[in-house]
């Protein structure tokens, strides 16, 4: 993977926006605020990344903005329209233009079933349900060779039978097939090895630079949002404290918690003092 | 699939459950094809016949009849005919008149008998036994005589023109039992209405399974689909249907079942009716515990990740939630079953089961054994191996229990 040329995206379209959005747990003494006031402005075809440690608020984002959790507050903006998610079919409307990668491939899976299904669900709600079977095939194997993978040696196999990798790689493909508007990756490359890692990344820059997606690549590792995003947000404790150009917030951090995140990068050519730590 | 199979055969539990479960089942259905006829019939005149083979006295006399010469034949005659009250009575004489019988066995009659033959005498009159006693023991001593006296018995059939011997059975006359065209095999009596307890106790068993059954199939379905839809929908869907749960919690089950079936009335409760009552009320642990499963489940990211996929509700908790749940469901059901069983049994004894006149339950084969007071009067057979059944049923029904537990459950497994 080489470092990705940045672009300067804050003139393309709005593609998803949020202004005030905020998320609350529980009430009276057990009340917690997991995002707090939040506005964000994602473009169509930027490369953002949302970058926090374990318990600011990160995956309560993604659950807001995958329209899995409802804000308490705040308005969420797709494609410069207000969302409305009430009814199934608004939200099954809007979930063909967002789409997303889970952090734990191993838990993404129903167990039960075979992978074919899910990839044809992805055909299906494409509009694809009455293709014919060879026409459907043909696709699946596309989206399985996007990703290296056999579709032949896939099918009829179950999820369990696979390495993470593997797993991870099948829901790119996944994204392959439903081409969405946003993609949202919670973590994507976390639970899996570090020669995975890169392949994944790889694919989801492909997969961006083809489809012109959204991509927002929620992370706890700062170096890895350096290395492929083109806007980062930073977020500790349910707020944005530093947002902007990549290369702004990486080389002049203006917020604290930046400057600690940083300084936490671990640097292979240097000796660890693990004291501060 | 195949693992599961493999699985559930390693676990001695579940085979030895599974084993007893099949046996009764077996003998419930080739029970009847081998014995046919209605288990409620009442065959006996009397009350609780004593267990064993029964042969026609009429028919001995006329059979075909052998010489056999037995030496101790006597013997056994007298010690069958001759009453343990009998017994006690003579060695009471024989301590009166002062003879010495300390060393004497109550169970060896021949020894007993000598004794007796050879000290008594009616001219011996014991101090202190009044006169209505020494009469006693002198029937006693006729009687005796009597039985190890005459040598055959004639049997008379009297008609109108006068007394006709039809035949004349001597002491050394045998007949084989195959030979006589009536005999009848009671291995567990009669009941009370002199019913064949072994014919009825099978079919008891098959309706007592079915109520089990029908109650255990209620209470899963009840308890399955709202702890479903509480759990998946959570919110004011949750809220509602946790609080008639909790309601259905409060309440004490089974009186509850008392009082509806109290309500319902003899003539309308069947065995349906009682399984659907006992169904309606044992739902609820059901419910409690799939909804807190599904709880969890339901932000797993399978469950997300088919709710993008824009799957239906019902096609989530289906394809997505159900079969996660599913071994939990199928141990619920087999314990679902066994309650139910006992609960009919617990409602049955209070007189509170399905209608008496059509088919007999298990627990209206104790509440029969109880109203008539077979446990007072010595009848075991009445209600012993009704008893026996029903642990049986439970038994088994809860090793196969454990067993699935130990499949599903890799952390129990030994």
């Amino acid at each position: 993977m080489s470092e990705q040329e940045r672009k300067d995206y804050s003139n393309a379209p709005m593609c998803l926006s949020g202004k005030g959005v905020t998320r609350v747990f529980g009430i009276g003494d057990k009340k917690k605020v997991a995002v707090d006031h939040v506005d964000f402005e994602f473009h169509e075809g930027e490369f953002v990344s949302i970058v926090g440690e374990s318990g600011s608020g990160k995956t309560t984002l993604a659950k807001m903005l995958l329209g899995l959790l409802s804000q308490t507050e705040g308005e969420i903006y797709f494609q410069g329209e207000l969302r409305d998610l009430s009814g199934e079919r608004k939200k099954k409307q809007y979930w063909k233009g967002i789409q997303a990668i889970f952090q734990d491939p191993f838990s993404t899976y129903n167990t039960f079933q075979k992978i074919d299904s899910v990839l044809l669900d992805c055909i299906n709600m494409r509009g694809g349900k009455n293709l014919p079977k060879e026409k459907k095939i043909e696709m699946m194997t596309e989206a399985c060779s996007f990703v290296n993978l056999k579709y032949a040696e896939l099918t009829n196999k179950y999820p369990f039978e696979l390495s993470g990798g593997q797993m991870q790689r099948l829901m790119i493909a996944r994204i392959f097939l439903l081409k969405p508007k946003i993609l949202l990756a919670d973590e994507p490359t976390s639970m899996v090895d570090a020669c995975s890692r890169a392949t994944i990344l790889d694919m989801l820059l492909n997969l961006r630079d083809e489809t012109g997606m959204t991509i927002i690549f929620i992370t706890h590792d700062i170096g890895l949002a350096y290395y492929i995003s083109d806007t980062i947000y930073i977020m500790e404790h349910g707020k944005f404290v530093e947002s902007g150009f990549a290369e702004d917030v990486i080389i002049n951090p203006k917020a604290d918690y930046t400057k600690r995140l940083i300084s936490d990068v671990p640097k292979i050519h240097e000796e660890w003092d693990l004291s501060t730590v | 699939m195949k693992n599961l199979l493999r699985n559930l055969l390693h676990s001695s539990k579940f085979v030895a459950g599974a084993l007893i479960f099949i046996l009764i089942l077996l003998t419930i259905f080739i029970y009847p094809l081998m014995f046919p006829g209605n288990p409620l019939e009442m065959i006996g005149v009397g009350t609780f016949a004593k267990p064993g083979t029964y042969v026609s006295a009429y028919d001995a006399v006329t059979s075909k009849k052998e010489t056999l010469r037995l030496s101790d034949a006597d013997d056994k005659r007298l010690a069958a005919r001759l009453s343990y009250e009998d017994k006690i009575s003579m060695t009471e004489w024989l301590t009166a008149a002062g003879f010495d019988i300390s060393d004497l066995d109550l169970d060896d009659t021949d020894e007993l008998l000598d004794m007796w033959h050879a000290n008594y005498s009616p001219d011996i009159k014991p101090k202190g036994m009044i006169k209505a006693k020494l009469n006693y023991f002198k029937r006693l001593n006729n009687s005796l005589l009597e039985m190890s006296g005459s040598d055959n018995y004639l049997v008379i059939d009297r008609t109108d023109e006068g007394d006709e011997v039809k035949s004349k059975i001597n002491k050394t006359d045998y007949v084989n039992v195959k030979d006589i065209a009536n005999t009848k095999t009671l291995p567990l009596g009669t009941d009370n209405f002199g019913r064949d307890v072994l014919k009825e106790l099978v079919s008891a068993a098959k309706t007592s399974l079915q109520i089990g059954f029908i109650a255990g199939i209620v209470a899963t379905l009840i308890g399955l689909t709202l702890g479903l839809l509480a759990g998946y929908l959570g919110g004011f869907a949750d809220d509602i249907i946790m609080f008639i749960t909790n309601i259905f919690t409060v309440i004490p089950g089974f009186v509850l079942l008392i009082l509806i079936a109290y309500s319902i009335g003899q003539d309308q409760r069947g065995p349906a009716v009682v399984a659907l009552v006992i169904g309606l009320t044992s739902w609820t642990w059901t419910c409690r515990s799939v909804r807190s499963q599904v709880i969890s489940l339901r932000n797993r990211d399978h469950v997300n990740l088919s709710r993008l996929s824009g799957h239906s509700l019902v096609r989530i908790i289906l394809t997505d939630i159900l079969p996660y749940i599913a071994s939990y469901v199928v141990m619920a059901f087999i314990l679902q079953v066994s309650s139910g069983i006992l609960s009919e049994a617990q409602l049955s004894l209070l007189g509170l089961g399905p209608k008496t006149t059509e088919r007999a339950t298990l627990g209206l084969m104790m509440n029969w054994a109880m109203l008539y007071s077979a446990h007072t009067n010595g009848s075991w057979w009445a209600y012993f191996p009704v008893i026996l059944t029903i642990t049986l049923i439970s038994f088994s029904l809860n090793l196969m229990n454990t067993g699935l537990d130990q499949v599903f459950n890799p952390a129990l497994r030994d």
